[in-house]
């Protein structure tokens, strides 16, 4: 199995007939991934990339038995997008759109708490590139190309720095079991720890690398788990050390409001869990590669 | 997006909570005028910056006669304030706050914030007011109580009544307490606030429960449906550069550094600015162009580079991922035939069709220095800003 996503999983592309919804599903398709088609609403019937285009996530579950989706909606509309594919049996959901209220964020992730967990959707980003299972399906925005596939598990926060990574590992001829951008801000549907999770249980993962940034709780909270639950290996990065306190750094979640928050208090906890540190983003693929080689 | 003190306390105002009676005035005369109307014997002037510790920073002067409250008012006016909050350049003051002054028995801390680990809103409150929270969660964390906020359903009133006991505020005062905690829950719900800060809240010799001062700050992504609490940004209040970025769509913070950096996407950007130290140089920007770093972003940016006087070098680093490295190249060659560096440039491209990407800037009149890695790009910037 992979994270997420396999070779077969049946996507939908919310705001299909869109100019963004449009591009990326070319490019998705181009990889390989299987969109069965999309969901417009009031365009339902017509045909889009050749796929049937629906009025509602359930109809198009319905007869395309999708199980992952991806939105490319404007922000205001996106809380609402994702609340429908999870009442309409969606397993997977990417959000791509950056600028989503926090407050909606909140609200989509009560919401799903109807849900047993067996039924509850997982929701990835906002404000992120998306999943990559390389050589299987891609589910994002991401060049695929720069992704060898392999047996490394990635999660990042951030888009491109996920792909400076991904670049560095394919230089140095490792490859990536799958790699999942979880989103720049603040509040987001999947986090580090519940990423790493899954990749502790994946059978086609043997090391996980986490690329985080200053702001919030999440890394830290993912490296305690790593500690107390992991057998895996765990490579960390964290960027910002220069970053200064208090200010948004691009990212709405990038932002050092409390201890344990910067960079360098991130690194420490993260070394304290036993997590590997490269001490630079320029050597994340080789701080991965001396951890495999010990292996 | 941060506001003045007077704007938070009129929206506090409208969820109920109670402030001291004052007006807003932008010159001396009216500053006379309004501390009249306001009346009684003694008045607080406060100068209108978007930052806190003003008092130590000589912004609020408590004035016996309207005549002083002139004089107050003509000292602070168009004076830039300099606080712990503002950095060393400061703030400018274009608004005066003129306000009755309070007989205060107790100063209280109530702030509201997201809770990032629990996703929820939290609620602060210590018996310690007056001191930032930062200080009192060093000095007396014991003071401090929490109650955590169900979003779906917003606060409830036991809580805000467990909050004002736990206090230690009298009984017959709990009801206005309630009132006020209750207030700033809503104001934090119904406008998209990140931040909701009053501090002091005061308790007066009178028995009144008084918003003594009041900071409120919103999420920047909810504007779109906050048509009334976006007027409220005051851009003089905001870096001239940054601004001007944010009004053209960059991700742009003003650092106190020399190398200029141009960068896709804000982890990359990070990264980038931790090599330039590293490599032992200082980043004078954060700037993200966006993960497309599409040429207008591009010209756009250099712009914006070029403004900065303390810039000597500039960086660009940009991964290529959709969009390609010879289409970021195109990009940067012309932007560059419109604007006119004077100072060493770096370029690293990595991603989809590098070669391609750097043959363009080889092959053009660009006076620039390559870069392959991370690294390389960083260290190449401050060899060429120590070899200046």
């Amino acid at each position: 199995m992979t994270v997420l996503i396999e070779k077969n999983t049946k996507i939908l592309i919310q705001g299909f007939t869109g100019k963004m919804g449009t591009f990326h599903a070319e490019e998705m398709i181009k990889y390989g991934s299987d969109i069965v088609g999309g969901v417009t609403p009031g365009k339902g019937g017509q045909k889009h990339l050749d796929r049937p285009v629906f009025n509602t996530v359930k109809d198009a579950v319905k007869h395309t038995g999708a199980t992952a989706s991806i939105l490319f909606v404007p922000p205001a509309f996106a809380a609402d997008s994702a609340m429908e594919a999870a009442d309409a049996g969606i397993k997977t959901c990417v959000a791509i759109v950056d600028g989503i209220p926090s407050h909606d964020m909140i609200r989509i992730k009560r919401y799903m708490r109807r849900y047993s967990r067996n039924e509850k959707m997982t929701l990835v980003g906002p404000n992120c590139a998306g999943i990559i299972s390389p050589g299987k399906s891609m589910l994002g925005i991401m060049p695929g190309h720069i992704y060898k596939e392999g047996r490394v598990g990635v999660i990042s926060r951030s888009g491109t720095l996920g792909y400076e990574a991904a670049e560095q590992m394919k230089n140095l001829g490792i490859g990536i079991s799958t790699s999942v951008g979880i989103g720049g801000d603040p509040i987001n549907g999947s986090s580090f720890r519940d990423i790493i999770e899954k990749f502790e249980t994946d059978d086609e993962t043997d090391a996980i690398l986490m690329i985080g940034e200053i702001g919030g709780p999440q890394e830290v909270s993912a490296g305690e788990f790593a500690k107390d639950n992991m057998k895996k290996p765990v490579i960390g990065y964290i960027a910002g050390l220069t970053a200064p306190k208090g200010r948004v750094m691009g990212h709405a979640g990038a932002i050092v409001s409390a201890y344990g928050e910067s960079a360098i208090e991130k690194v420490e906890i993260l070394k304290e869990c036993g997590v590997t540190i490269s001490k630079n983003p320029s050597v994340m693929g080789d701080t991965v590669k001396s951890v495999l080689d010990k292996m | 997006m941060d506001i003045h003190e007077y704007q938070a306390k009129e929206i506090l105002s409208s969820f109920g909570v109670t402030i001291p009676r004052g007006g807003i005035v932008y010159s001396p005369e009216t500053a006379e005028n309004k501390a009249r109307e306001i009346g009684g014997s003694r008045w607080v002037v406060k100068a209108q910056i978007h930052s806190g510790a003003r008092g130590k920073a000589g912004g609020v002067i408590v004035c016996n006669s309207p005549l002083e409250v002139a004089q107050a008012t003509d000292k602070l006016l168009g004076k830039k304030l300099v606080t712990n909050q503002t950095g060393p350049e400061g703030k400018i003051v274009n608004r005066i706050y003129i306000e009755e002054a309070t007989d205060i028995e107790k100063e209280l801390y109530l702030g509201l914030v997201f809770d990032r680990a629990s996703e929820s809103i939290m609620v602060v409150a210590s018996t310690e007011g007056g001191m930032s929270v930062e200080e009192i969660a060093k000095e007396k964390p014991d003071s401090i109580i929490r109650s955590k906020i169900e979003v779906a359903v917003g606060i409830q009133s036991f809580q805000a009544r467990e909050l004002a006991f736990g206090l230690g505020i009298e009984p017959e005062l709990i009801r206005r307490a309630s009132d006020t905690i209750v207030g700033c829950a809503k104001a934090f719900s119904e406008l998209d606030a990140t931040m909701v800060e009053v501090n002091p809240l005061v308790i007066s010799k009178q028995k009144q429960i008084l918003a003594l001062d009041c900071k409120m700050s919103f999420d920047n992504n909810a504007m779109f449906r906050r048509d009334k609490v976006s007027e409220l940004r005051d851009k003089t209040q905001e870096d001239e550069k940054e601004v001007y970025a944010s009004d053209r769509g960059l991700n742009y913070v003003s650092l106190d550094g020399n190398i200029g950096n141009i960068i896709n996407g804000a982890g990359l950007a990070m990264a980038s600015m931790d090599m330039i130290k590293l490599a032992g140089g200082e980043p004078a920007n954060f700037l993200d162009v966006g993960g497309g770093a599409t040429p207008e972003k591009i010209v756009k940016a250099f712009r914006l580079i070029t403004m900065d006087k303390k810039v000597k070098v500039i960086l660009v680093n940009i991964f290529a991922g959709i969009n390609r490295c010879d289409w970021v190249a195109e990009g940067i060659v012309q932007a560059l035939e419109k604007i006119e560096i004077k100072v060493p440039l770096v370029i690293r491209l990595a991603g989809t069709n590098v070669e391609k990407g750097n043959k363009i800037l080889r092959d053009s009149k660009l006076n620039y220095i390559e870069a392959n890695t991370l690294e390389d790009a960083a260290n190449k910037a401050v060899t060429a800003l120590k070899s200046k």
